[in-house]
């Protein structure tokens, strides 16, 4: 309303503007469009097929985009039990998605090998790939699921990745 | 032709093949010579009436000789009969002879016990294991082949590691005794349970 008002604020622009950082927006924008990877190996896939479905509706939260190609995704969910013989085609996914990217392992399985305590299962998938969240159960609800998501979420939101990256320019600035 | 007269007829055809012959609960087994198995075979598929061959497995008697054993079911459409053969393979040959000619379902059957016991089966068309991966180097479902795995690494295809049993209840003794001692929950009957190590808060 005034003319001299020393921050030259403008009423009639209220509402459109928003201050933020870059890193702020940059995860916000990341942390609810997050396109899921489905490696569904076992069981649980069923209960990821159900977070997806109508009545846990995945959606909600900005995931419901379920790519089946790497390339366009941001968080693999590995659910189920990854055997010897799939473990590398799994790690041969997870280095085709492009960074930034994610990892969530869901159920007893993909966390630790779950009962499978054999010859033939990779004891956790975090033998071969960064684990982001790690979601108990067996297999876990779709709520379990979808609290993990939201634990990714904030997970992201709290990273500094422009600041990190663009630390000489942020100085000059 | 019930099972009974379908094994009279093999005895009397192969007499020096049949080494032993049992019953149980209407359940008729022949034990063969492992020489004459495709004979006998291929004369019970186009003499007796089996049709369908609706299983092949082996049994690993660890600590026997000879150690393997290669079971056949055979099933016949029209007459409901259930007919069992069994043959003795030997740790050293460890090689049996292909019915997939007489029967074509027995290939990925012969496939699976090449796979996991390592009977070599002689003549057959494509033997390649076909649950584990070519290059693992061993047999899984051996008796002496522990549970929890032994490392292995084959490049650009699969690796494995040992896998942390911690005392867990499906420990077995590789042996051929009977549930007292094979099993860990009757091994373990008097013992006080064995508590598991937890991970403290950090």
């Amino acid at each position: 309303m005034s003319a001299v008002s020393p921050i030259a604020y403008d009423s009639k622009i209220e509402g459109n503007i928003i201050i933020t950082k870059v890193d702020a927006a940059i995860n916000w924008m990341r942390s609810n469009s997050l396109w899921p990877m489905p490696m569904g190996l076992a069981c649980c896939a069923i209960e990821l097929m159900a977070a997806g479905a109508a009545r846990y509706d995945i959606s909600r939260f900005g995931a419901e985009v379920m790519r089946f190609s790497p390339r366009q995704s941001d968080v693999m969910i590995v659910a189920g039990t990854v055997t010897y013989k799939m473990a590398l085609s799994v790690k041969r996914i997870w280095d085709q998605m492009p960074e930034p990217k994610w990892c969530i392992a869901m159920g007893a399985c993909a966390s630790s090998g779950g009962m499978y305590r054999s010859y033939a299962v990779l004891q956790g998938i975090d033998h071969l790939i960064p684990v982001d969240v790690y979601i108990s159960g067996c297999p876990p609800r779709p709520e379990a699921l979808l609290d993990g998501l939201m634990k990714l979420q904030k997970k992201i939101m709290g990273e500094h990745a422009i600041a990190d990256q663009k630390k000489a320019l942020f100085q000059k600035v | 032709m019930s099972p009974s007269a379908a094994a009279a007829r093999i005895a009397e055809k192969f007499p020096s093949a049949v080494t032993g012959e049992n019953e149980f609960r209407g359940e008729k087994t022949l034990r063969l010579g492992a020489a004459a198995i495709r004979e006998v075979c291929r004369f019970a598929k186009e003499s007796l009436g089996f049709d369908y061959l609706i299983d092949i497995s082996s049994v690993d008697h660890f600590g026997d000789e000879p150690r393997f054993e290669i079971v056949y079911e055979l099933y016949s459409m029209a007459n409901g009969a259930h007919l069992r053969l069994k043959i003795p393979v030997s740790e050293d040959a460890c090689e049996a002879p292909t019915v997939t000619d007489i029967w074509p379902t027995a290939n990925w059957h012969e496939r699976e016990i090449f796979d996991m016991m390592g009977v070599r089966f002689k003549d057959h068309p494509d033997l390649r294991r076909i649950l584990m991966w070519e290059g693992y180097p061993y047999h899984p479902l051996r008796k002496d082949f522990p549970l929890e795995g032994k490392p292995s690494d084959a490049p650009g295809l699969a690796f494995t590691e040992v896998a942390p049993l911690a005392g867990g209840p499906f420990v077995t003794v590789p042996t051929d005794g009977t549930t007292q001692v094979r099993e860990p929950r009757a091994r373990h009957a008097g013992e006080p349970p064995h508590a598991e190590k937890f991970i403290e808060e950090p």
